[in-house]
């Protein structure tokens, strides 16, 4: 049987090795910190107050500076609900029309049940009986992936699955990083069609990797689950993922299928890409 | 018993106005979302903070500002003697409402209406000052979250032994019988944030006593600094793009 030490820390390890050779350029600040003299007509943004004329840092991370903005970026912070982000969520409780959907983030969504397509695809007023049957569409402890409808003064999100793309989700895996790793780019949703496989990049670190949406319907899906290929590659798959978010290394749909390449390249297993070795790799590529 | 030797060393060698060794150590844990373990000496503290995220008891829900939930627990294997303390423990209680307290001057809660922000700190060694390195480790998981402060707070302890203002007592010295000075601090706006006494003492001996822990607060808060700073600049390297 085989043992395998785990080594403490070996991201930052990793990291600390190559950082010796050259000194970063980003500006870090802690809290307290005072930034610069506050101007006229610099903006503040995120992470900072003026207090006596200066600027000063209210969190911990790196200074962006964008024009006249000034604001300074932490580490990793809960996801901020923006219009038109794909999300990905697990439904926690059904009730007054509306279904509450756990999003990681600092509140609650909402999905009501005038947001979703009903099966079948038809248009209508939602009756009371749709109310009843709320928990055939979704019930509690779901996977769901949908689009970020509003979000309102006080907080409070809405989501919507009026299409095809978004709905309940099955036949696969789920893994959960930092928001803050994942871009928000045009497409969120992607086919790996060398491996079979489909991602679903929430903008609130929830990511899905599983059977591409278009082709799960029907038995045929529950049948390719027993294909362990395929499992493999959903393994792989999810796994660069975790790879990637343990080195803190952005997640887009380019990394991913990087990172999945050289893991085949260097003849990884998917259950051996967690280890120091291939993190070393992976970060000298990245060099 | 001797505190204080006539040459002036105390009982683990330090000099009346030295702090113990520190160390910090930022991110210990996946699933939380800032966490930290702060050591002064032999006292060790792991903090746990989580949120923001959605208040658990509606009766609770703040429309104006987070609501902060702290609870201190000591681990049965952290003193000498292995002893299960049971829930109501009231030195926990009270320890757990000294930490909120400060803690909820610290953090800008108007920030964050209608969030809960969860600090759960665990003593895994106990060896006196352990509320001090409790408000220290949650600051450094405050910090990792990302959560926004109007300033660092730091905390140490101190007392009057044998004719000798102390500063950063351990268990020994705290069980002398001299007074116990806690002092909590914003360093940047020099304002106190938390200030306890135990047992007896002078008006004039608190008031040295009270500045030479406000000194080594400050001390203990560059500390932490540096180590803050260190921690962003490693794990920033990794975000940044080639080249």
């Amino acid at each position: 049987m085989k043992i395998h030490r785990l080594v403490e820390n070996a991201p930052r390890q990793i990291i600390a090795e190559s950082m010796s050779d050259a000194p970063g350029n980003a500006v870090c600040v802690s809290v307290g910190d005072s930034i610069e003299n506050f101007e006229e007509n610099t903006l503040r943004g995120h992470g900072t107050l003026v207090r006596d004329d200066t600027l000063v840092a209210t969190v911990c991370g790196v200074v962006e500076r964008v024009n006249k903005l000034i604001t300074v970026k932490t580490l990793h912070r809960r996801y901020g609900a923006e219009v038109g982000d794909v999300v990905v969520g697990r439904v926690t409780e059904i009730g007054g029309k509306r279904w509450r959907i756990d999003l990681q983030a600092k509140q609650e969504a909402q999905l009501m049940l005038s947001a979703v397509s009903l099966p079948g695809g038809i248009q209508r007023r939602r009756t009371a009986e749709d109310e009843l049957q709320m928990r055939e569409i979704f019930k509690e402890g779901d996977l769901v992936s949908a689009e970020v409808q509003a979000v309102h003064q006080d907080g409070v999100v809405l989501l919507h699955t009026r299409s095809t793309r978004y709905g309940l989700l099955k036949h696969g895996q789920l893994v959960e990083v930092s928001a803050c790793l994942v871009k928000r780019q045009r497409q969120h949703m992607a086919t790996f069609d060398e491996y079979g496989v489909g991602i679903i990049l929430g903008c609130n670190g929830l990511i899905w990797v599983g059977i591409p949406s278009t082709d799960a319907v029907g038995d045929s899906a529950d049948a390719d689950m027993d294909d362990a290929s395929l499992l493999e590659s959903i393994a792989r798959i999810a796994q660069s993922i975790k790879v990637l978010s343990r080195m803190q290394m952005m997640i887009s749909t380019e990394s991913i299928g990087q990172t999945a390449r050289l893991s085949l390249e260097h003849g990884i297993h998917a259950s051996e890409m967690g280890r120091g070795d291939f993190l070393k790799i992976l970060w000298q590529h990245k060099e | 018993m001797e505190y204080v030797s006539p040459e002036g060393l105390r009982l683990d060698g330090r000099r009346d106005k030295e702090l113990r060794r520190l160390n910090a150590t930022i991110g210990v844990l996946q699933s939380a979302d800032g966490s930290a373990t702060f050591e002064m000496g032999n006292t060790k503290v792991m903090a746990a903070v989580f949120g923001p995220k959605e208040v658990e008891q509606r009766s609770l829900l703040d429309a104006d500002k987070a609501i902060v939930r702290c609870e201190y627990s000591m681990a049965t294997f952290s003193t000498g003697e292995r002893r299960r303390r049971g829930k109501s423990d009231r030195r926990a209680t009270e320890i757990s409402n000294v930490i909120k307290n400060t803690l909820e001057q610290t953090i800008m809660l108007e920030l964050m209406p209608r969030t809960q922000i969860d600090v759960y700190v665990q003593v895994l060694q106990a060896d006196g000052g352990t509320r001090c390195a409790s408000i220290n480790a949650a600051f450094l998981a405050l910090a990792d979250a990302g959560i926004p402060m109007r300033d660092i707070v730091c905390a140490c302890s101190g007392g009057y032994l044998d004719n000798t203002v102390l500063l950063d007592m351990n268990y020994a010295e705290d069980s002398g019988g001299g007074p116990d000075v806690v002092v909590g601090l914003h360093p940047s706006l020099d304002r106190m944030v938390l200030l306890q006494c135990d047992n007896r003492i002078s008006i004039e001996t608190f008031q040295e006593v009270v500045d030479l822990v406000s000194e080594g607060c400050r001390a203990v808060a560059a500390f932490m600094r540096e180590a803050l700073v260190e921690h962003i600049r490693l794990m920033a390297a990794s975000q940044q793009p080639r080249g």
